[in-house]
């Protein structure tokens, strides 16, 4: 079993097709729709018929060029179009346009960290291509096929066999959702097929001094993050069984192959032997013109190019100090981490507005199934919350009850507080007074307090909170603290 | 200047192709398509070097086209052609092996 051989390093290497954002297809000017009714955003063009020419969609080349410069990717300054044969019924032309021996982009590489390290894969390449139509198999003895979704433009992405781990291989389909949906190239809607994932797995086994490499698999169409976790941790378990079972099975002896994930029965499943490249006829379609990038053309789309969000995490943990938990919850989606940077910009203490972002704002959207910048609070009034928690004008108790109520209220924080009573009241006399009323109220906790080790912290918790519920809520906890634990001193 | 194609390599193309041949065309198509490619071997006769390969014959580049729809057509119109259908979908025999995908 893997876990008691840690010497076996599963190589996976990623191809990972996402669908780009464009309002057309790669093509021709039929609508990308997902939920139009069957073969009605179709015409001559991506229905293949005679004499129909396509022509490249502008957008999608700019979106494959700027997702290659995110990826560190050389950019091609010239290249073309290649026809892949293949017979199926959701490809009309029976040959998908691809690109074959002149890839837009490659030699890039893609940095993320797992578990507090930095692990880096490299890109072998980034592609554009059209994507094929859905044939529909639950109708017996026939197929039906909508070809709606037929030349919708495609970004493969292929890695260097660089992931040496199922949770590597998961973190990067996260990190490269997270990049794409940045970059505003992609939408990344797993459950739309907007990303769909295919790992190469093999193991490098140390066998009599010398290395073994099992046959690579070829996991096809994973649709979902747990599910390209699974079916490689299932794979390598799987391949280690099958070498010790049979020590033919290596590479070059035994065939490379397809296998197919039942998510069902989490397995694996064969499919067939592993097709060469070759049966495809690649060649140089003659219908499309080839692609010369100019540096005006790359600078314009280099312009386009927002903070990445690894980047972007990193800054935020230095910058402000942020946890990397926080951090990351933060820059998740790009409008939220543009609002939480518009707080700081409009003076709310950092420490403050991390922490209030994430555990007051962002969960007052999320109890409402809202967005934090749907919320209809601006970043100025986000920015006095934490300036008058910082100050201690209110508590953070207080500061919680302030943000909901400015969710429905206009008016500055400040005086939203004083309306509701809630500040902070720093009289020494006062809290005093309610502390001593406390400790005769509550005489058992105050024993255990002084004289139950076991109890006593959670004795002196209580304590507080009831001399904070006696002050309405408006007393400073760190001077409750400290007067609870002068008394119980015997101060 | 003959190219030799011979009958395994016809009966691989035909499988690709989905074509269902008997063994005389076999060896029908084997002995035409060796004439076919013979012919082309013909350019390999030219001085090529030096000449940069293109994958283009036309000194055209960047066709581009503006990302915004155009109208699609009417399913009806889409499946006029369609050997068969059912509702707006194509129909087509059942898929059996993935084969080629
Ligand atoms: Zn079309």
């Amino acid at each position: 079993m893997m876990p008691s051989t840690p010497t076996v390093r599963p190589i996976i290497g990623l191809e990972i097709h996402v669908q780009l954002q464009t309002r057309t297809k790669m093509f021709c000017g039929c609508p990308v729709r997902y939920d139009a009714p069957p073969n009605s955003c179709v015409c001559a063009v991506c229905l293949g018929h005679p004499g129909a020419l396509p022509v490249i969609n502008r957008r999608a080349l700019e979106y494959a060029v700027l997702t290659g410069m995110a990826l560190n990717c050389t950019i091609a300054r010239h290249t073309k179009w290649d026809r892949k044969s293949y017979y199926y019924p959701d490809l009309p032309k029976n040959y998908q346009i691809s690109q074959y021996d002149m890839p837009l982009a490659e030699h890039g590489s893609f940095e993320f960290d797992v578990d507090g390290t930095t692990k880096r894969v490299r890109i072998k390449r980034a592609h554009l291509e059209e994507d094929a139509g859905k044939n529909i198999h639950d109708t017996p003895g026939c197929t039906l096929v909508d070809l709606n979704r037929a030349g919708t433009p495609l970004l493969e992405i292929v890695t260097e066999p660089d992931i040496n781990s199922a949770e590597e291989a998961y973190v990067f389909c996260v990190e490269l959702q997270r990049l794409v949906t940045c970059l505003g190239v992609s939408e990344g809607i797993m459950q739309k097929g907007q990303m769909r994932f295919e790992p190469n797995v093999n193991l490098a086994i140390p066998a009599d001094g010398s290395e073994c490499r099992t046959p690579i698999a070829e996991i096809k169409n994973l649709n979902s993050f747990r599910s390209v976790r699974n079916a490689i941790a299932y794979e390598t378990q799987r391949q280690l069984a099958a070498w010790q079972e049979d020590p033919e099975y290596v590479h070059g002896r035994r065939p490379n192959e397809n296998r197919g994930w039942n998510d069902d029965r989490g397995v694996t499943e064969y499919q067939r032997p592993k097709e060469a490249a070759h049966d495809y006829r690649y060649f140089p379609d003659p219908d499309l013109v080839p692609v010369e990038l100019t540096d005006a053309m790359l600078e314009a789309t280099r312009a386009l190019m927002p903070e990445l969000p690894v980047a972007r995490r990193r800054r935020l943990v230095q910058q402000f100090r942020l946890s990397p938990k926080d951090a990351e919850t933060i820059a998740e989606h790009r409008p939220t981490a543009e609002l939480f940077e518009c707080v700081l910009a409009a003076g709310g203490p950092p420490e403050t507005v991390g922490k209030q972002f994430v555990n007051v704002w962002l969960k007052l959207a999320n109890d409402r199934g809202a967005a934090v910048t749907d919320l209809g609070v601006s970043a100025e009034r986000m920015a006095e919350l934490a300036q008058i928690t910082t100050e201690g004008i209110v508590n953070k108790t207080a500061a919680n009850q302030l943000a909901e109520t400015m969710l429905t209220r206009p008016a500055p924080p400040r005086q939203i507080a004083e309306e509701l009573g809630l500040i902070q009241v720093q009289d020494q006399a006062a809290t005093a007074r309610w502390v001593e009323q406390a400790f005769a109220e509550n005489a058992q906790a105050v024993r255990d307090a002084m004289e139950n080790p076991k109890k006593a912290k959670a004795a002196a918790g209580f304590l507080r909170g009831q001399v904070m519920k006696l002050s309405g809520g408006k007393a400073d906890p760190k001077l409750v603290g400290d007067l609870i634990e002068k008394r119980l001193a015997g101060g | 200047m003959a190219a030799n194609l011979d009958a395994a390599a016809v009966r691989h193309v035909a499988h690709l192709a989905r074509l269902n041949i008997s063994d005389a065309e076999v060896a029908l198509y084997a002995e035409q398509l060796s004439r076919v490619l013979g012919y082309m071997e013909q350019l390999g006769e030219l001085a090529t070097d030096g000449i940069a390969p293109t994958a283009h014959p036309l000194p055209v580049v960047n066709v581009f086209r503006d990302d915004v729809p155009v109208e699609p057509w009417d399913p009806q119109r889409a499946l006029q052609n369609a050997p068969q259908r059912q509702g707006a979908f194509f129909r087509v025999p059942k898929v059996l092996d993935q084969d080629s995908a």
